[in-house]
């Protein structure tokens, strides 16, 4: 054929200067093409994903399906093989002052000779920058943040000697002080007491009243229906993603979880006892 | 210079002079490559490193007793004795500082290294003024000191290591259960603190008799380097303790040899000069883990992801200008293609020479791309197999993720051809063989 | 026993050096990180070897200078490894140190027919003799060591005050650190060069011993009695001080107790760090074994985690 006489110069506009499709900046969080690969091993693929803004999003799925990656390929934390993250339409480096993330329990050291509120003002250490100090100020609204999440009165316990419930309010109260629009939740729910659980979920609440977008990985198939608006099924590729009613079916949640009969049983009846 | 008969002598061992120091050196690396396996796997190789530090106080203290009893203070045996009991003491001091604090590992060790060669050191400094006994040789404990090595050492270093290489063979297995859980080898009524208690003495056993040869800062070496260089070789236990041992005994061998011809050449800095660059060949082009050959499988990965990308973006193109009806091989325009993936257009423009190299485009108007007749087929074909790979995935979530490859081209290979069947009819009913199912994404992907 | 000016002087440039030590390596210490002390310690060997060939001095500029990158190149070496080798830490670690060591080793051999640059100094270091070489300041003869490693703690008292809430934040939560901009990288490769430069500052004078010591024993103690961050570095400042002082004492009088003439202050003071850590270890109010020993013979209600469980 031809080809040989075709430079792909001649057959394309030498230079491309239109810029690249960037989502409008009311959507929080667009992923486009997502691909992410340990080693050899792909952990997520292809994924295409819109998050609506205002939303409690649930992100659902077995284990090794890929969700903490999920949240950590949209703040740059692990190296994307392909594709892309825009946070109100930029990248995550030039949108850091609109995300707050909560990491799981076990990715930090409790050992560390620090006190609650000190963590907590671990929140306010991109608003003041290099070499400033942590301020009245905000040693301040950290406080009140340890306040909103009901545990105040801890502020100067060393963080070893909270309970796994206390150390996930502080984790939270820490997301609180960075005063974000899109915060990102990693197993917030993992291993609390039933009244930290409760708390969280009305600070969920209250942060979407409030207009701001929360992406939240949970396990918990049985409580997905009354915590979230809008979930996200997903096991290595976005099996569903949209309104918790519409999406949260039989018929999804087995293309996510394959043939585990015991937990579509528990979620059958999850959808069952959740009034329509 | 030495001359090649002078280092074939000294390589073939049959120089008397440099024998014993070469074959000692080279069962040393042989035990050291087994016992540090072990080590690695318990992902406690620095553990070698505190231990060999701590030996120091033991050697000046045996000394010490030896002259104090009217004795030379200079016999191997007893000074060796003293290190290990004072290596001993090192390991202890190490377990109870873990399991008594809440200080890690690292800390522990490094408390152990620094504070047992600090009193070492203050040990060695005070015997030296011992009068009448000449301390002198002790320091060479710390470089090594492999030239002055006689008859009966060499007896005690074939011994020691010929003994601990055997016990690692012989418990190959629980050492294997112990290194990769030890939760689970405890609930299986393995004695884990009797094989912990084993390992760390063969350990000790390999540091102390490497002492007199290497010294006790590059004995590290050779209980860390070898097993990390085999790593890259094996992935399975056997062909690791093996390979290691080779590494250890050819580094012995070459440096104890190599040094022996060069006089000024410390034997120990040799040695560890030898295992590091074997280590280096290991990690650059070992086939199995090498960086090397790893670096050009993930290219060729690359490419052959890119080629399929690119099909299927184009086939995916075409099926949506033919909106449900039947899919005809059209032209469409370049940001089309760009748009459907997160290409750079440079990148997909070095996508598109390949492409044109195996004759899948057509000439077109500059800004349109068309694919050629193969090109349509191969397309075709390329997206039929990703769909049925991902209804696979579906279908077979839970187990699924265990085998997934990235590659959707062996879809076949993979499942087998009954599955597949099974799939397609699933997707569409029955078909016939090269028409392509719908996709089976439940939403509109946001490029559409 | 008879205290000098000498002796003072002793004790002034191992507190110094104690200190300059101590306060990197509290973050050594809370990274998990303690043996790249160990690593870079020996590891400096081929980059004095080096600097010595090529300069042909042993002023002390070049030397510094060599020894530096070559402790910064163990970290880099090291991390190499482990990324694209997907090794082990401490396996990484006792590769490149070790065989760095070995280079400097022959290095050194190479260069013993110049002039002694003797490897065991490097270890033990020569601190008795740090105050025979003195420079004058203002008509005072200071110990040239004690000028610099002041001047070391300085700059370490100086990187700290600056950027505590950034190494804190990136000791305990890297991945946050990322997320607001703090490269984890870039504070680690600091901390790495701080850990790098106080060594080879001490080592002439005082030998890797005390520097490993000093690095990782006294944060170990501080760690064993406190629950915050900065009275960790102070209770660290604290006992390395402390070590120097009743170290150098020790190297005094303890060899008199066996009947020996005298030893060397360094191994002394490790030894001396080491029974602090001891002390910290039995009796320390909160950790102590003796505390918890006595605190379960009381058998107090636990510290607990319920009881202010609210919401």
């Amino acid at each position: 054929m031809h080809t040989e006489s075709l430079s792909g110069q001649a057959v394309f506009p030498a230079k491309h200067t239109e810029p690249r499709p960037e989502h409008p900046p009311e959507v929080p969080l667009a992923i486009h093409d997502l691909t992410v690969a340990y080693h050899r091993k792909p952990v997520l693929w292809d994924i295409e994903l819109n998050i609506p803004e205002g939303k409690l999003v649930g992100i659902v799925g077995p284990n090794g399906a890929g969700k903490s990656t999920l949240l950590k390929a949209c703040l740059d934390l692990v190296p994307r093989t392909s594709g892309w993250a825009h946070i109100y339409g930029v990248p995550y480096r030039k949108a850091r002052h609109r995300v707050a993330y909560v990491p799981q329990r076990e990715s930090v050291d409790w050992d560390f000779p620090v006190n609650a509120l000190d963590v907590v003002a671990m929140g306010a250490y991109r608003r003041l920058g290099w070499f400033r100090r942590v301020n009245k100020t905000e040693t301040k609204r950290a406080m009140e943040a340890l306040d909103q999440v009901g545990i105040a009165h801890l502020a100067h316990r060393q963080i070893s000697q909270l309970s796994g419930g206390q150390q996930q309010r502080v984790f939270l109260a820490r997301a609180l002080m960075q005063d974000a629009d899109l915060y990102l939740m990693d197993e917030p729910f993992a291993a609390v007491d039933a009244a930290t659980e409760q708390a969280i979920v009305d600070l969920l609440r209250r942060l979407s009243g409030e207009g701001k977008t929360c992406l939240v990985v949970h396990h918990d198939l049985a409580t997905v229906t009354s915590y979230f608006d809008w979930i996200v099924l997903i096991n290595m590729r976005i099996v569903a993603a949209g309104p918790t009613a519409e999406t949260f079916s039989r018929e999804n949640l087995q293309k996510t979880y394959g043939g585990k009969l015991s937990l579509l049983e528990k979620a059958a009846e999850a959808l069952r006892s959740t009034p329509r | 210079m030495p001359d090649f008969s002078d280092i074939f002598e000294v390589l073939l061992l049959q120089n008397y002079n440099t024998r014993l120091v070469v074959l000692s050196t080279t069962l040393l690396g042989i035990a050291a490559g087994l016992v540090g396996s072990f080590l690695l796997l318990r992902k406690r190789s620095l553990m070698g490193d505190a231990l060999s530090h701590a030996t120091l106080p033991g050697i000046a203290i045996a000394f010490a007793v030896m002259v104090s009893f009217g004795g030379e203070g200079k016999s191997l045996p007893a000074l060796l004795l003293g290190a290990t009991i004072s290596g001993v003491a090192g390991i202890a001091t190490m377990l109870l500082i873990r399991n008594t604090t809440k200080l890690r590992d690292d800390v522990a060790m490094g408390f152990v290294l620094s504070v047992f060669f600090g009193v070492g050191v203050a040990s060695l400094r005070m015997v030296q003024d011992i009068p009448g006994a000449s301390a002198a040789g002790l320091e060479s404990f710390i470089y090594g000191k492999t030239a002055a090595m006689v008859a009966s050492d060499f007896l005690l270093i074939a011994l020691v290591a010929g003994a601990a290489s055997l016990l690692s063979l012989l418990f190959l297995k629980e050492f294997l259960i112990l290194c990769f859980d030890d939760g689970y080898a405890a609930s299986q009524g393995w004695p884990t603190l009797f094989l912990d208690i084993l390992l760390l003495g063969l350990v000790t056993a390999v540091t102390v008799i490497g002492l007199q040869a290497v010294g006790l800062i590059l004995v590290i070496a050779f209980l860390i380097t070898p097993p990390t260089a085999a790593r890259f070789w094996t992935q399975r236990l056997l062909p690791m303790l093996l390979i290691s041992a080779f590494i250890g005994g050819v580094s012995g061998w070459l440096g104890a040899s190599l040094s022996a011809l060069t006089p000024q050449l410390p034997a120990g800095a040799v040695i560890v000069l030898v295992a590091a660059v074997l280590f280096l060949v290991s990690l650059f082009f070992a086939p199995e883990r090498g960086v090397l050959p790893r670096f050009l499988n993930q290219a060729a990965l690359r490419r052959k992801e890119d080629r399929q990308h690119f099909l299927r973006a184009a086939y995916e193109i075409v099926e949506e200008q033919a909106s449900g009806g039947s899919v005809a091989n059209r032209s469409f325009p370049f940001e089309a293609l760009l748009a459907k993936r997160s290409w750079s257009p440079h990148q997909l423009r070095r996508i598109l020479r390949v492409a044109r190299r195996e004759d899948h485009l057509e000439p077109t108007p500059p800004g349109r791309l068309r694919l050629s007749e193969p090109g349509f087929g191969e397309a075709a074909r390329v997206t039929r197999n990703h769909r049925l790979w991902e209804t696979y995935l579906i279908q077979y979530a839970d187990v699924a993720p265990s085998h997934v490859d990235r590659d959707a081209d062996m879809v076949e290979h993979i499942l087998g051809a009954e599955l597949v069947r099974e799939l397609e009819a699933k997707l569409v009913g029955a078909l016939p063989d090269l028409s392509v199912p719908p996709s089976p994404h439940p939403f509109p992907s946001p490029s559409a | 026993m008879n205290w000098t000016s000498f002796d003072t002087w002793i004790v002034v440039v191992g507190a110094l050096c104690a200190l300059a030590c101590a306060l990197p390596g509290c973050f050594l210490v809370l990274r998990k990180m303690s043996m790249m002390g160990d690593a870079i310690s020996h590891a400096v060997l081929p980059g004095l070897a080096i600097a010595f060939l090529v300069t042909g001095t042993r002023a002390s500029v070049p030397m510094f200078l060599g020894a530096a990158i070559a402790g910064l190149l163990t970290a880099l070496f090291t991390q190499w490894i482990m990324r694209f080798g997907n090794v082990d830490r401490g396996a990484a670690m006792g590769i490149v140190f070790t065989t760095l060591f070995a280079v400097g080793l022959l290095l050194i051999r190479r260069a013993a027919d110049h002039v002694d640059l003797d490897p065991g100094c490097v270890l033990y270091g020569a601190i008795e003799l740090t105050p025979l070489d003195t420079v004058s300041v203002g008509g005072l003869d200071i110990p040239r060591a004690a000028l610099v490693n002041g001047g070391v703690l300085l700059a370490n008292l100086l990187v700290l005050t600056l950027l505590y809430k950034e190494l804190k934040l990136s000791s305990f939560d890297p991945d946050l650190a990322d997320t607001l901009g703090y490269s984890s990288q870039f504070l680690h490769y600091l901390l790495m060069t701080l850990v790098a430069v106080t060594t080879v500052a001490a080592f002439e004078s005082v030998g890797s011993i005390i520097v490993i010591a000093m690095l990782i024993v006294p944060p170990a103690t501080a760690l064993l009695l406190t629950h915050r961050l900065l009275p960790m570095l102070l209770l660290s400042a604290a006992a390395a001080v402390l070590a120097a002082v009743t170290g150098h004492l020790g190297a005094i009088v303890v060899p008199r107790w066996f009947g020996f003439e005298s030893t060397t202050s360094s191994g002394m003071i490790a030894l001396a760090s080491g029974l602090i850590f001891l002390l910290a270890w039995l009796f320390s109010p909160s950790q102590g074994i003796v505390a918890r020993r006595f605190r379960r013979a009381l058998d107090p209600p636990p510290l607990s985690n319920t009881e202010t469980e609210t919401t």
